[in-house]
């Protein structure tokens, strides 16, 4: 591919041609702030955080739209830009609740973190703010537009992405707002319940509702809030307090397709689940199963303890007696009608380790190749 | 699968992708909206990929060959064939018996058997070879019927005809129904092969893997899953250890399995809940969920992926390979290897496809890297695409196949198609979905899918309660009405424990692949 | 039209635009019929679009044998009978309505046409627009057949481009060169649009030539359509204008059934035709992305620039987008010579350009004038200078996203670069005149509020940006601001400037910063006073009567919402200042102008 040379802040980099500013200035570890930016989507120049100032052009232009040509001369920091960011950033705190303590979102939110980095606790631009309704009514994606900051990710994820397009923006001038068709329930438009937007939302505008309702979550907040506070990653903040990593990354149980998941866990409890950004077959999304089934794991009938039926009921029993009593039955039959009387079905389910082991299981052990799982099923 | 969205025109044919592998089918959608991809979708009912489709081909259930012959008869006819890919990559004889087989499926006759517009199969034929890299996606609408291996070998038959093998955005592409499908064939769990896919007949492999192992191994193949359920209900098998699976949701015509299972001297089921399987256990095992547990998952892309432990399995709960190894040792035999890591690396020392594989090589991968078998060694990057430069045997080979009707045609007494499937918000036998509040809000029962005009025909009613019945036997389902199932056609999703559709499906199997028809099973239905 | 056709004795139009309609047409034309009918008179009766005499609406021409006419304004129903009997009967002028006669173009408001040059506008008001025969009479559809059958797609660029016209959407780039652009740009699918989505407040000439002259828009299409090869062609209207919508679904018909429009046009190879795509009347759809968004059927919001429309517009492919002024002055440049047009107007600002006067000038209504003029010659000898004998104060160009100019610019003339300089814009060409009782931070702070309302909302500093300004210019008008607020305005209508996404909001502070920069003793005199000196900020003024100059009407009285003001007939009437809420209705309605706000 054709290569282009650009400078950026006196650092020469070179790209392929048609990269924008913003890919440029990221893949040379160059931070350019963004609130509507997201990878997955194309590239939208609203939030206006990423002007740079290229030389010779007439106008600021946004990085995450303007494709850089070869030989561009880029600035993407210096005092007029940042005087311009720290306005924006005070515009959109102005018509924020800055109420972060109180936000399940604090800590990972997008805006709480350039209000950090332009030390602006208040803004100096008071006036009108939004009191709207909180939607809380389908049990995954609630939505609180008074923390909305207009970007237009959850209205093109939905679209561009999930190819659905449930929502767009209603109402103009300081009123425009994001909204389902006549502010119907989610539930009564063609919603899939992916939970994209959720995944894409900067702020804490729409949240995953299992994960707000969750009680516990007060104290996965307060740690949020501390890292936020202390302005120290999730890592170190958990290094510091004696405490494991609270989120694990894996791979989501249902279908094939294989998407990364990383569970947020606490108190031995699944608290949420999101998917890595640009990471795994998904590129951090998810469908409703992957990203709100996780009920399962903490229900209430899991199995806990090993079961023997006796006279047609199970009991409870120990492991030891459980497993002795498999293995005479097995080891009996075996030797009673030989080792294809018997027949061992493992899983698609379970891990290529898992499955390993039960055929050598059946073929070593019992010495049978009456091994199957339902991969026809 | 990324490659997808590179295609140009995509059949998907027997799979609900955006439904059933919705992030699958995200990558047909961005290559529809954004990279300006031909959509074909053939699927008897209208699925979510039809409002994206340039061209929905509505087919009668069944009739998946002879749709595809129709397609392949219009290239031929029409020139449009990919001969130099042919030439040089594919035996060139086989070739003509296909042409010579093709002949009669002029796009008329095609017409008449699948109810598809002879310009319709026409413009899809030529919508498919033009485009510069095409993409075939097929799931379980292909594969469960009588005729699943002919389904599977006319679409490789396309594929190969129109040259569109081994490169990004073509290929033949299942879609795995559940996660580690994939996995769970690699590294053995068929009766027929060892891990890699070598044959239990094959001496060498023996030698090889009862050298690891330490014991001599059987010889003959043994019996598929559906195969043991028959050999269970004659008394051929006399127990059995199921992992996992739920059989008395999942088969085909549920009333056997279930006569199967009661018939055992001795069940033992592993899971992580009372399923209805493990209902008619003699001892359940309590086992850890994939959450609680490490390893790795196959995905359908031959993308080999990390499952890590995230909390704690519940109670006295284990995980499968802790369970598996104490039980091998209380019989007299102790595994080498349990712990996952060192079990990966196990599998990889007897298993050239994952040679390269290991947890500490999957952990290391940056963010967005992947790794694909087969990897053989731990320097090779794995393999994205497959048959990029010749085909496993050789030379591609051109299977013709003509079309049979389903085992089981509609009559007089039972006048409609059944045919079974998933929706979005559950999954499979609804073991792990049913438990979620929320999903259960949103969807908390099934429905039988019928069209107004049948409805009105049968006198079922929109959202009323109506009886199902086949050969195999009856369920109660609330119907709705719905004009995206044609007339003559039901759908019902079969995760539903209560009302299960499995009781109606037919187990007869295809004669190779041993998979039961799931998808077309006469029925007859009323109100209730 | 020369003549009166037809072999009638007399000719009558009646101006029938939305203007004339506005102000009584209908019921003008039907006395008008009813009257020629039951007298018996010898006339061909027709209408025609605006003439852009908007202050004498409804205005009727009559013309007689030899093509010589006299205007008459203001004609009410009551008043045709008389019209008709007097002049059609017995050929005599009734000299007190008369506006102009075409062979004494000064007589009475008649100088407001006299010291026009009418291009754009040059059979406004002289053809029935809902008559493609009436437009071909006159030459219409000529200079297409010409360029079609005898000249190559360059040829009219290079013609356009001659004539030096700039575009009259607002930006004023140069028109051959954007053609040329689209022309140039790879691909075999183009298209043209016309921007017919006028949103300025107080400009209404679009939607005047649109309704009187809609054949020379179309004609104009067919040219550029011709000259960057697009083949199908958009006109983006308001639904607001559903005159303006009529006239045109109308016109596209007739040029159909003419083969102007569609397969083969003139009988050339080219074939082009024209959709009508209405707008709901969102500012913002003026923005050329956001009207290519609309059109596309999204919600219309600009796009970044880069890609610009020439390589990347509507659907994705190469789009070419001018304004309804604009294509009405092609066809004339075609037939006349792009050198015709460039002999009027200054060096780098040719041709003419419409303007519509409003607010407090005397004679409202469009005026076309060419480049050069000073803005004096417009609003004093075209507009007749302020109503009512007051000083002028400034005149607001541009609309909301232009300036205001103070009595010190008055003699700068009309061209794209000088009104520029002087800190506004000619914009689509809104002259909003005020006068000595106009508040400036007032009008300021009309002007934010109506591109508050109309901001898309998409990017941040022209959403939440405009609306702090908003509230900081309201707070000045009760009174309530701080000195700090002038700051504040500054460092913001700065930055809004700078970073907004499209050129509605990056321009949106220019009302706000044109009149901080003549009239901000007005902004202290709020802050640091509490006065408003021109009596208009109903928080800082008190209402008084004049009790020497009032007559005791009591035409107060009857439109006073809360019964303050108080008084013997006949006799000086008094307000109670309590009770008084400042709404000034009794200051529009006093005839001795008696009431004095302070």
């Amino acid at each position: 591919m054709e290569q282009i040379k650009v400078e950026i802040d006196g650092l020469a980099c070179e790209a392929p041609k048609g990269s924008t500013i913003l890919d440029i200035a990221r893949a040379n570890g160059i931070d350019i702030p963004t609130l509507c930016y997201d990878p997955r989507l194309s590239p939208y120049g609203a939030c206006r955080l990423c002007l740079v100032e290229v030389e010779g052009a007439r106008a600021l232009l946004p990085a995450c739209c303007a494709k850089a040509d070869d030989g561009m001369v880029i600035q993407t920091t210096n005092e007029k830009l940042e005087r311009i960011r720290k306005t924006l950033v005070e515009l959109l705190v102005s018509d924020h609740p800055m109420e972060c303590q109180g936000c399940s979102k604090s800590g990972r939110c997008e805006l709480q973190r350039l209000a950090d980095k332009y030390g602006i606790t208040e803004s100096s631009f008071t006036g009108e703010v939004h009191e709207y309704d909180l939607h809380r009514e389908n049990p995954f994606v609630m939505r609180d537009y008074n923390k909305c900051i207009m970007c237009g990710r959850c209205i093109r994820i939905c679209r561009e992405v999930q190819g659905v397009g449930v929502y767009d923006f209603v109402n103009r001038g300081f009123k425009a707002v994001p909204g389902t068709p006549y502010d119907r329930p989610m539930q009564e438009t063609p919603c899939e319940f992916c939970g994209q937007c959720i995944s894409t939302c900067p702020t804490g505008a729409i949240k995953a509702r299992p994960y707000e309702d969750f009680g516990r979550v007060a104290a996965l907040d307060m740690l949020r809030n501390a890292c936020a506070y202390f302005k120290m990653p999730e890592e170190d903040m958990m290094k510091a307090l004696g405490l494991e990593s609270w989120v694990t990354r894996t791979t989501c149980a249902y279908c094939g397709c294989g998407c990364q998941l990383d569970i947020h866990v606490i108190d031995n409890k699944i608290v949420e689940i999101t998917s890595p950004v640009m990471v795994g077959s998904g590129q951090g999304n998810l469908c409703v199963k992957g990203r709100f089934g996780y009920d399962f794991v903490s229900s209430s009938e899991r199995l806990t303890r090993p079961l023997i039926k006796k006279k047609g009921k199970f009991e409870e029993a120990e492991w030891d007696e459980a497993l002795s009593l498999v293995a005479k039955k097995l080891g009996d039959t075996k030797k009673k009608s030989g080792p294809d009387s018997i027949g061992v079905l493992s899983s698609a389910r379970a891990t290529n380790e898992d499955n390993y082991l039960i055929q050598k299981f059946a073929r070593a052990v019992i010495g049978t190749n009456n091994v199957d799982h339902c991969a026809r099923l | 699968m990324d490659d997808i969205e590179t295609a140009k025109a995509i059949l998907v044919i027997g799979s609900n992708t955006t439904e059933c592998h919705p992030i699958i089918g995200l990558r047909i959608k961005k290559a529809v909206m954004q990279n300006d991809c031909k959509l074909i979708v053939a699927e008897p009912k209208h699925i979510r990929l039809c409002y994206y489709a340039d061209k929905w081909l509505q087919l009668k259930p069944g009739t998946d060959v002879a749709l595809i012959n129709g397609m392949m008869n219009v290239m031929v006819e029409e020139g449009l064939a990919d001969d130099p890919f042919i030439n040089d990559r594919c035996e060139c004889d086989r070739y003509d018996e296909l042409k010579a087989m093709l002949k009669d499926y002029t796009p008329e006759k095609v017409s008449e058997i699948t109810g598809v517009p002879a310009d319709d199969i026409r413009e899809a034929a030529r919508t498919f070879a033009n485009a510069d890299n095409a993409a075939i996606i097929y799931a379980m609408g292909i594969t469960q019927h009588t005729t699943g291996t002919d389904n599977v070998m006319t679409l490789a038959n396309l594929a190969m005809m129109t040259g569109n093998i081994g490169k990004p955005g073509t290929g033949v592409n299942p879609l795995r129904g559940q996660n580690n499908v994939q996995g769970a064939c690699d590294v053995g769990a068929l009766p027929n092969v060892l891990t890699g896919y070598k044959p239990v007949t094959d001496p060498e492999t023996r030698e090889k893997f009862e050298k690891a192992w330490g014991v001599k191994l059987p010889e003959e193949p043994g019996l598929t899953a559906t195969e043991m359920m028959s050999a269970a209900a004659e008394g051929k098998i006399k127990a059995m250890y199921i992992v996992g699976e739920n059989p008395m949701l999942s088969d085909a015509n549920l009333h056997h399995a279930e006569k199967a299972l009661k018939n055992l001297d001795f069940l033992v089921v592993e899971d992580i809940f009372l399923t209805e399987t493990a209902q008619l256990a003699d001892v359940v095992l309590p086992a850890a969920s994939f959450a609680e547990k490490e390893g790795t998952f196959s995905a359908t892309d031959r993308r080999v992926q990390r499952v890590r432990k995230a909390l704690d399995a519940p109670g006295e709960a284990r995980p499968d390979n802790e369970i598996v190894a104490d039980l091998a040792k209380r019989m007299g035999y102790e595994m080498a290897n349990v712990e996952p890591a060192a079990v990966m690396d196990e599998i990889a020392s007897l298993t050239p496809q994952y040679g390269g594989i290991s947890h500490a090589r999957l952990d290391a991968l940056p963010d967005g890297e992947r790794l694909h078998w087969p990897c053989p060694d731990a320097d090779h990057p794995g393999t994205p695409i497959l048959h990029t430069e010749v085909f496993t045997r050789g030379k591609g080979w051109f299977a013709p196949a003509e079309w049979q009707a389903p085992a089981e045609q509609p009559d007089k007494e039972y006048p409609l198609t059944l045919t079974t499937g998933r929706v979005l918000w559950q999954y499979h036998t609804g073991t792990m979905t049913r438990k979620s509040d929320g999903i259960n809000e949103i969807d908390p029962h099934g429905h039988v899918w019928i069209s107004p005009d049948d409805a009105e025909k049968y006198g079922v009613e929109n959202g009323k309660k109506a009886v199902v019945t086949t050969r195999r036997g009856d369920i109660d389902i609330e119907a709705m009405v719905t004009e995206r199932v044609p007339n003559g056609v039901i759908f019902i999703p079969f995760h539903y424990v209560e009302s299960a559709a499995n009781i109606l499906t037919n187990d007869v199997v295809d004669p190779v692949s041993k998979v039961p028809e799931f998808k077309v099973s006469a029925a007859k239905v009323k109100a209730k | 039209m020369s003549g009166n056709g037809n072999g009638h004795a007399y000719k009558v139009v009646l101006g029938y635009g939305t203007c004339g309609i506005a102000a009584g047409a209908t019921a003008v034309k039907e006395a008008l019929e009813q009257e020629v009918e039951s007298g018996g008179y010898d006339v061909d009766l027709d209408i025609a679009g605006c003439m852009g005499l908007c202050f004498k609406e409804p205005v009727v021409e009559i013309f007689d044998r030899d093509g010589c006419s006299v205007v008459y304004g203001d004609i009410t129903a009551k008043k045709v009978p008389q019209l008709l009997e007097e002049h059609v009967g017995k050929g005599q002028v009734i000299e007190d309505w008369v506006v102009k006669k075409s062979e004494d173009p000064n007589a009475c408001d008649g100088d407001f046409l006299a010291n026009q040059l009418r291009v754009v506008l040059r059979n406004c008001g002289k053809i029935n627009p809902e008559s493609i025969e009436e437009y071909i009479e006159i030459g219409g559809y000529e200079a297409a057949r010409k360029a079609l059958t005898s000249m190559t797609p360059e040829e009219v660029i290079d013609e356009v481009s001659t004539s030096g016209i700039r575009g009259r959407g607002g930006a004023g780039f140069p028109t051959g060169t954007k053609w040329g652009f689209a022309r140039k740009s790879p691909g075999d699918e183009k298209y043209l649009i016309c921007n017919a989505d006028e949103g300025d407040p107080g400009a209404f000439m679009d939607r005047s030539v649109l309704e009187g002259d809609p054949h020379t828009v179309l004609e104009g299409m067919i040219l550029a359509g011709f000259a960057i090869g697009a083949r199908q062609g958009y006109i983006y209207c308001r639904a607001e204008y559903p005159l303006a919508l009529k006239r045109l679904d109308i016109a596209i018909e007739e040029c159909h059934q003419k083969g102007f429009l569609g397969e083969n046009i003139f009988g050339s190879d080219w074939s082009f035709d024209v959709k009508v795509k209405k707008g709901a009347g969102a500012f913002v759809c003026g923005e050329e992305t956001a009207m290519m968004a609309s059109i596309e059927g999204q919600r219309g919001m600009p796009k970044p620039r880069p890609p610009f429309p020439a390589n990347s517009g509507l659907w994705g492919k190469p789009t070419n987008i001018n304004n309804v002024e604009t294509f009405a002055a092609i066809p004339w440049i075609i037939a006349e010579g792009g050198e015709k047009y460039a002999d009027i107007g200054t060096e780098k600002s040719k041709g003419t350009k419409v303007f519509c006067l409003a607010g407090k000038v005397r004679r409202t209504g469009l005026a076309e004038v060419p480049m050069g003029y000073t803005l004096r010659q417009v609003i004093f000898d075209v507009g007749g200078g302020i109503a009512g004998g007051r000083e002028f104060k400034a005149v607001q160009m541009g609309g909301p996203s232009g300036g205001c100019l103070p009595a010190e610019k008055l003699d700068t003339q009309v061209d794209y670069d000088q009104i520029t300089a002087a800190g506004a814009i000619i914009g689509s060409g809104g002259m909003i005149v005020a006068d000595n009782r106009t508040c400036m931070v007032d009008l300021a702070r009309y002007f934010l509020s109506f591109t508050q309302d109309e901001s898309c909302g998409k990017c941040t500093p022209c959403r939440i940006g405009t609306k702090r300004m908003l509230e900081i210019l309201e707070r000045i008008c009760e009174g309530k601001g701080e000195p700090e607020d002038i700051e504040k305005l500054q460092i913001l209508a700065g930055d809004i400037k700078d970073a907004s996404l499209c050129a509605l909001g990056g321009t949106a502070p220019n009302p706000v910063l044109t009149t901080l920069r003549y009239f901000k003793d007005e902004y202290e005199d709020h802050i640091l006073n509490h006065k408003c000196a021109a009596g208009s900020c109903p928080a800082l003024i008190t209402l008084y009567i004049d009790a020497e100059t009032c007559t005791g009407c009591a035409a107060c009285v009857k439109v006073c919402p809360t019964d303050a003001i108080t008084g013997e007939k006949k006799e000086p009437h008094v307000i109670d200042a309590e009770a008084c809420i400042r709404c000034k209705m009794c200051l529009s309605r006093c005839p001795s102008e008696s009431i004095i706000a302070e």
